[in-house]
């Protein structure tokens, strides 16, 4: 089975480190990436197969990387995860309504992120199963 | 925990609940206990188990609950919730057509996942069941439980396991730090605190009927009686769910397997044979009562 990539959009370190940790375990190849501009140059090197976001960001936040992303070719492929502080449901709605596939409220941990990921079919049942 | 404490919480948990603890479940106990002895001011479990032996009703209450909560999370396992929504509510909205009603049983409702999961997936079936009756009655053993399922309100946390954004979006509302299930949703599901040793043929007969994770804590005379009584409530076309380590196989043939959906079980209509050492578990359930 090919490894899938995911690229994680944090400010903090530490969040991109906790992400990584639990990305790894869960069978992704992990890069990461420290605002949206940074991450948009990512994703025009190479499509990634999910996204880990995180919304409030220096330079560029991840509301407006996801419409750019979306506006992207190819653009449409990634599945996005809002992973953020930002927890009302206004925020949800509008990241819903621009193309965030699910949705993630910090904190979090590795059964939410499996589930998550299972949401969308990033990974199978029996795997999130199995690390649960 | 010592020896003879564990034996005397295996005994009493087994007497009231049915809960049939392995010899080697002392983690379990005390990690469920220990914040329960600290609540009623005692320094430890050994003290606990002094109180419960001078004989509290209370905290012999309290045990029993804190021992029979069981975690859940919304659509828990997912393939139940696939075969309510693929095979059993179509069946049923052909074989029910003429009186559109339909009973739905969570046997172990627990704080409410599994009920208001299953509320979600009717309400997202839509305009195929307007005009139907659908009553769906949790039960469980603890009235603590049922209060908070009861309220539907829930920590950021439980909401994030199993449900999806587009449903928390849907059918919940922020409530300060939590969350809360829409009360059209509350109001698809009734509560009641039920034990399942005791007679429950009070509550009618059933279209469908969810009984999961909980009957692995029961020894193998109590499974079979109580599948007998669920059978005997159950439409002769009903459907009996159950969870991913427990099955019918090898302890009655009252129920039989759907061989292409896994957990799915049917009446085999042959109820009447078999229910086994109903003697037993009456007297048991007359200990319990006291």
């Amino acid at each position: 089975m090919e490894v899938k990539t995911c690229l994680v959009v944090d400010d903090s370190s530490v969040a991109r480190k906790i992400a990584r940790r639990i990305l790894e375990e869960i069978g992704f190849n992990v890069i990461e990436a420290e605002d949206g501009e940074q991450a948009l140059e990512a994703c025009k090197a190479s499509l990634p197969e999910a996204i880990l976001l995180d919304w409030n960001m220096p330079v560029m936040d991840g509301y407006d990387f996801l419409g750019n992303l979306r506006g992207m070719p190819g653009g449409d492929q990634p599945k996005v995860v809002f992973c953020t502080t930002e927890n009302d449901i206004d925020h949800i709605s509008r990241a819903l309504h621009a193309g965030a596939n699910e949705y993630i409220m910090k904190p979090f941990d590795k059964d939410i992120v499996s589930a998550k990921f299972q949401e969308v079919g990033l990974i199978a049942e029996a795997m999130s199963a199995a690390s649960a | 925990m010592n020896q003879p404490d564990y034996e005397f919480l295996r005994k009493l948990l087994r007497d009231k609940s049915g809960l049939d603890l392995s010899s080697d479940k002392q983690y379990l106990i005390e990690s469920r206990l220990h914040p329960l002895a600290r609540k009623a001011g005692l320094p430890g479990l050994g003290e606990l188990v002094q109180k419960l032996k001078d004989g509290n009703g209370g905290l012999t209450s309290q045990v029993v609950e804190a021992m029979t909560t069981n975690e859940t999370f919304f659509f828990r396992d997912k393939v139940p919730f696939d075969h309510f929504r693929e095979a059993i509510v179509p069946e049923l909205l052909k074989a029910r057509a003429s009186r559109k009603s339909m009973r739905i049983w969570c046997a172990a409702g627990s704080t409410g996942q599994e009920p208001y999961s299953l509320a979600m997936c009717l309400k997202e079936m839509g305009a195929a069941l307007s005009g139907w009756r659908v009553e769906i009655i949790a039960t469980d053993l603890s009235q603590e439980v049922l209060e908070k399922s009861k309220a539907g309100l829930y920590s950021q946390f439980e909401v994030q396991r199993g449900l999806p954004i587009q449903l928390l979006v849907k059918y919940f509302k922020q409530v300060g730090e939590l969350w809360q299930i829409n009360a059209d949703l509350r109001a698809m599901v009734q509560h009641r605190q039920l034990n399942l040793l005791h007679d429950f043929s009070q509550l009618g007969t059933f279209d469908v009927i969810f009984c999961r994770n909980v009957l692995i804590y029961f020894d193998q005379d109590t499974k079979i009686n109580i599948f007998g009584r669920l059978a005997k409530l159950m439409e002769p076309d009903g459907f009996l769910v159950l969870g991913a380590a427990e099955t019918v196989v090898g302890l009655t043939d009252v129920f039989k397997p759907l061989a292409e959906r896994r957990g799915l079980y049917r009446p085999s209509g042959t109820v009447a044979a078999k229910a086994p050492a109903l003697g037993m578990l009456q007297k048991m359930a007359t200990m319990a009562a006291r």
